[in-house]
């Protein structure tokens, strides 16, 4: 109970400092529906389902690593990670509500994002949505600790998309293919990796 | 208490400090003196858990009886005073969290400015606001890392009170004047 309320307190911490800062949605938000205006104009009319959808995962996915990017700026200016590991919290509840943070920024900036797809493109349908959610999920746990890493590295914006790119390629596999057991899949191993693999990221060697 | 046989840490190539030994018993004050970039606090950091050593045996106390206060004060800048304490007492665990909180943030003088944000205080206060978040959990081990800095006279004085309360201290400045009479202990880096 008490590793529930924990991550129910990490998280609100961050989403009440975006709510503070308005830093990171409006980023999102701007950047995915500019990105599928683009790919819109730039397509050719009577472009194929499949590679709409292509275009729609790259921009989910670069979307969310604008998102990871930013999410550990507090702890990363204000040295907060020291703060936070003396607790008494278990490390890996850190890494879920700032996970559950992100996922909340990611849900909010796909509900624009994915009716403007519709407009541009053919439409959705209800596996497309169903894959998203899945691979929200896969983005945000594994991004989650890539972002970490990343806080430590001295150049930690190039350090998070050469970690993060490469562990999304089966996402955008999966999600271009509607591979939904692929991405529960991805989802409950990557999610468990992360998970155990946290305590060690936060602790300076 | 805290103690550590044969302690030392690299960065790469380059040596902090090696062979060191540290004993601190309950209720000790450990002075730990030095120059800029002398290791002081990299000590810190290890002593607190915060960082792995490169060799050396470590004794450390759980780290929820830690309260470990950096170079910056620790605190969410973009939340209030109010916020932030009752972010750490929930991760404490504290029971009555809202009186706790309250009186730390009277004893500071930071009860006025409770629900303004961090970032709108003079560094000052955002020192006086870390060392509510170090003294929040009521830590039988403090280690504090220039705990002087920035402090106004006023500050330096609620400070000199907590220092003697009876509790195991490290604290590394470099200068050692103000608490020069109350440490058991001393470790000068070159």
């Amino acid at each position: 109970m008490n590793y529930v309320s924990d991550v129910a307190a990490l998280a609100r911490k961050d989403l009440l400092l975006e709510l503070r800062a308005k830093e990171t949605l409006p980023s999102m938000l701007l950047f995915v529906v500019s990105a599928l205006a683009i790919f819109h104009f730039a397509l050719p009319r009577g472009t194929s389902d499949v590679a709409a959808r292509g275009l729609l995962w790259s921009a989910l996915v670069f979307t969310a690593l604008l998102g990871l990017t930013r999410a550990f700026v507090a702890e990363r200016e204000q040295g907060m990670f020291d703060a936070l590991v003396l607790t008494p919290v278990d490390r890996s509840a850190i890494w879920l509500g700032k996970a559950i943070a992100v996922l909340a920024f990611l849900v909010a900036a796909e509900i624009v994002a994915l009716p403007a797809f519709a407009a541009f493109f053919h439409g959705l349908n209800g596996r497309t949505v169903a894959a998203v959610a899945l691979a929200d999920l896969g983005i945000c746990t594994v991004g989650t600790l890539f972002g970490a890493m990343a806080v430590a590295g001295r150049a930690r914006e190039l350090l998070l998309p050469l970690l993060f790119l490469p562990t999304a390629i089966p996402i955008v596999v999966g999600g271009v293919g509607g591979y939904l057991w692929f991405l529960a899949l991805y989802d409950a191993i990557f999610g468990l990796l992360s998970w155990a693999a946290f305590e060690y990221v936060v602790v300076e060697t | 208490m805290i103690r550590a046989r044969g302690l030392a840490k690299r960065y790469g190539d380059r040596r902090i400090f090696a062979g060191l030994d540290v004993d601190v018993p309950d209720g000790g004050f450990l002075l730990v003196t030095g120059p800029n970039g002398s290791g002081k606090t990299t000590l810190l950091r290890v002593l607190a858990g915060l960082a792995a050593p490169t060799a050396g045996e470590l004794e450390l106390p759980p780290r929820q009886t830690v309260g470990y206060l950096g170079h910056d004060p620790l605190v969410y800048r973009e939340l209030t005073p109010l916020e932030n304490l009752a972010l750490f007492a929930r991760l404490y665990r504290l029971p009555e969290r809202g009186e706790r909180v309250g009186m730390l943030l009277e004893r500071f003088g930071l009860w006025d400015v409770r629900h303004e944000r961090v970032s709108t205080f003079s560094r000052g206060m955002q020192q006086r606001l870390g060392l509510c978040r170090v003294l929040l959990p009521e830590p039988s081990h403090l280690l504090l890392d220039e705990p002087y800095n920035a402090l106004d006279a006023q500050g330096a004085a609620l400070l000199d009170d907590v220092f003697v309360e009876e509790r195991t201290r490290v604290v590394a400045t470099h200068d050692p004047a103000r608490v020069e009479r109350l440490a058991t202990d001393r470790l000068a880096f070159a």
